[in-house]
């Protein structure tokens, strides 16, 4: 069959399975959205902004363990999409990013509208491609759907030069294998090291389940709880993790490291037995490196050799995807009882993992988090910015079930959030989708309030108003004596005379409910303790999207908190 | 610190050179030489790169080395015995009294003429980085115009 390059690329989406793409038409990539105006099985979304358009593929990808699909034009389009690169790289989200690029004579000549993105992104991708020739095309795009989405997943690039698209394949066939000798990742664990971990856990008087995002990646939540439930060793699941095991069970201890849990943190420096799956032991996790879990041995399962003794020296390293190593690990462990290891952990835990100061005339940012969880009776799916916001979405919405926590854990990307929420919304129709954000972070793609109003996008956006950079100022409270360089947004020429929070001169600017609705989306405020369920409630209730902004108190901290490097059990439990 | 030899198969593509400097530099591993060429197979190009560094940090190259999507094989010969060999070209000023004395020393090392001028003189030597290194400190003293290192190339010995 005769076909363009561009149409070569539309066509590959089809065969993919890719019914939605996110991005924004220019010059060189006008070819591909030429082709894209005529096929009726991709819907393509405008973003207002390239980087949205990574995101939402991101958070696509993120709900649906699909490959999620952004396209830029060259040059700035192109750059503009690197932070969502890095951002699906860091926490291996399976995510094809395509963008145009001058043609193939005048590479390299500062044409205009040319930057090397191939060369830029070459560290945040898993590979990337620059298309020569149009013969290339159909084996490349294969390869890079093939990549993005097997082993550990992560972003894949494909820059097509513009003689590229418009050029012609005369009999062009789309492949329908890949054999690449170079990329063969290895998915079932080796039986003798599957051996040597029941063996360890037999033996093991105080074992601890630390899990990650690779638990959620490959699916493998059923066999976690297995697991768990045959040997009752306590679970501690990473940010990232959250949702692979339920938060509701009796095993799970919280999250680990900086924001962690105390059980989950006294446990890891206490346990004997490290049984890591799908999980990169990242410095947030672990703190002081030299000083984490001083007395474990350590199981290190993971689908990427590379990130097993990065870090943390491993005892019993096994390759494998985490679904397939943990179903081959139940067939060999013995069941354990429950002993005085878990008493303890029980006690650290006690009633609540998370706790803070409830008050009745302010509106605590944690309560709002807890409402959000009733409001939705634990069913939506939520995304978060970076920063308290994400901390305190992490702490008090219960995550029971996988894809349910869509968050930038690697990169730590403000501004994730929104869009991230449009990419999922737009594949999970049966559960609401909210982004819980903060001030600071939601307006770093608030222009995405446009792509979500046209598009009737079903996106539920919760600002916690602190009218600070909360995490930063708290930050600069406990570290740099109160001095809060930067992180007041309300900060402005009449700021001579601070006398503080809540005392300054400014108004709070934007004014996100006139702002959401120059935007044609409903929005509501609650200022008051007693506004807060009545809001959530009007909120959540549109058909539509709709913003709901909650002035919560000021300076509210993060706890409990590991300073930055300092062992995870130097915990300090404020307020 | 140790110097590990690692031999590198990967596909022969544009890009693929720089994708393994680029993770040696964002990595902040000194690669200390690298030579690359086609292979037997022409759609195969194999490196060797000398590296030094911490074994652990070594480990991690290697390890980060097998990830890349282009690469084929990587071999650490850290256990193995090797056969590796360097070439270089040095031009050395050279007069009708002491060009002599040059080629008779260059023949004792196993090294050629590679060219001649009534003022300089180039010899081609092949060898270990040790006689490589032993043959330059022997002919410093004549003057060094120019001199051009090729960096190792290795493989491992045939197995008995």
């Amino acid at each position: 069959m005769k076909k363009t390059g561009a149409q070569i690329v539309v066509d590959a989406l089809i065969r993919e399975k890719i019914d939605v793409v996110f991005g924004y038409p220019g010059g060189v990539v006008l070819p591909l959205f030429d082709a894209l105006y005529d096929a009726e099985k991709v819907k393509v979304i405008l973003t207002r902004h390239e980087q949205a358009a990574a995101h939402a593929a991101d958070g696509y990808a993120r709900a649906t363990g699909k490959v999620g699909v952004c396209i830029a034009t060259s040059g700035p389009g192109a750059t503009n999409l690197v932070t969502g690169i890095a951002t699906a790289y860091l926490d291996s989200v399976p995510v094809v990013a395509i963008t145009g690029q001058v043609a193939t004579p005048i590479l390299g000549t500062d044409a205009f509208q040319e930057a090397d993105v191939v060369g830029i992104t070459r560290p945040i991708t898993k590979h990337n491609f620059l298309v020569k020739d149009v013969a290339e095309l159909p084996g490349m795009i294969k390869q890079a759907f093939h990549i993005a989405s097997t082993g550990r997943p992560g972003p894949v690039l494909i820059d097509v030069p513009k003689d590229v698209s418009v050029g012609m394949v005369d009999n062009y066939e789309y492949p329908s294998k890949v054999d690449m000798r170079s990329y063969r990742p290895n998915t079932v664990g080796h039986i003798r090291q599957i051996r040597k971990a029941a063996d360890a856990m037999a033996d093991a008087k105080k074992p601890l389940i630390y899990a990650g995002g690779g638990i959620i990646i490959s699916g493998a939540h059923r066999e976690l709880l297995e697991l768990a439930e045959k040997t009752n060793i306590p679970v501690t699941t990473t940010l990232m993790g959250l949702g692979g095991f339920p938060g509701n069970h009796k095993l799970f201890v919280g999250m680990p490291g900086m924001h962690g849990s105390k059980a989950a943190n006294f446990a890891l420096q206490q346990t004997d037995l490290i049984v890591s799956v799908g999980a990169r032991f990242d410095d947030r996790v672990t703190g002081h490196v030299a000083s984490f879990a001083p007395n474990a041995k350590i199981i290190h399962m993971d689908i990427d050799p590379a990130a097993i003794s990065k870090i943390i020296s491993v005892d019993i390293p096994v390759v494998g995807d985490a679904k397939n190593v943990l179903a081959q690990l139940n067939k060999e462990v013995r069941p354990r009882r429950a002993n005085g290891w878990n008493k303890t952990v029980a006690g650290w835990k006690g009633k609540k993992l998370f706790d803070y100061q409830p008050s009745k005339t302010e509106i605590k940012p944690q309560a709002v988090v807890e409402a959000v969880y009733r409001a939705t009776k634990g069913k939506a799916i939520i995304t978060t910015e970076v920063g308290q916001n994400q901390m305190w979405a992490s702490h008090y919405y219960v995550f029971t079930k996988p894809r349910t926590l869509l968050t930038s854990g690697g990169l730590g990307t403000m501004g994730y959030g929104m869009p991230a929420a449009m990419g999922a919304a737009l594949a999970i129709k049966d559960r609401p989708v909210i982004d819980i954000a903060g001030d600071g972070s939601i307006q770093m793609n608030i222009q995405e309030l446009a792509t979500i109003s046209l598009n009737r996008i079903p996106v539920k956006v919760v600002i916690l108003n602190n009218s600070y950079l909360g995490m930063v100022r708290q930050w600069q409270e406990m570290f740099f004596n109160r001095r809060y360089s930067s992180s007041c947004l309300r900060d402005g020429v009449l700021c001579d005379e601070c006398k503080g929070p809540g005392k300054c001169k400014h108004v709070y600017i934007p004014d996100f409910i006139a702002l959401a609705k120059a935007y044609d989306i409903e929005a509501f405020r609650a200022t008051k303790p007693s506004e807060v369920d009545a809001v959530l409630k009007k909120g959540l209730a549109v058909k539509g999207p709709a913003l709901m902004e909650f002035m919560v108190s000021k300076e509210e901290n993060v706890f409990p908190m590991v300073p930055a490097g300092k062992p995870i059990d130097q915990i300090v439990e404020g307020q | 610190m140790s110097t590990h030899t690692i031999s590198v198969f990967v596909e022969n593509r544009h890009g693929a050179l720089s994708r393994i400097a680029g993770l040696f530099s964002s990595r902040g591993y000194n690669i200390t030489s690298l030579t690359v060429a086609e292979t037997e197979d022409p759609s195969t190009s194999r490196m060797t790169i000398v590296v030094a560094g911490d074994e652990s940090v070594l480990e991690q190259v290697v390890k980060q080395l097998n990830r890349l999507i282009d690469v084929i094989k990587v071999i650490d010969f850290v256990k193995d015995p090797v056969i590796d060999r360097e070439i270089i070209l040095v031009r050395l000023d050279a007069t009708k009294s002491t060009r002599h004395e040059i080629v008779s020393l260059a023949s004792i090392f196993g090294g050629t003429v590679a060219a001649i001028s009534p003022t300089s003189i180039t010899i081609e030597l092949t060898g270990t980085s040790q006689t490589i290194g032993d043959f330059i400190s022997m002919v410093k003293p004549y003057g060094i115009k120019e001199l051009v290192r090729s960096g190792k190339v290795a493989m491992a010995q045939a197995r008995k």
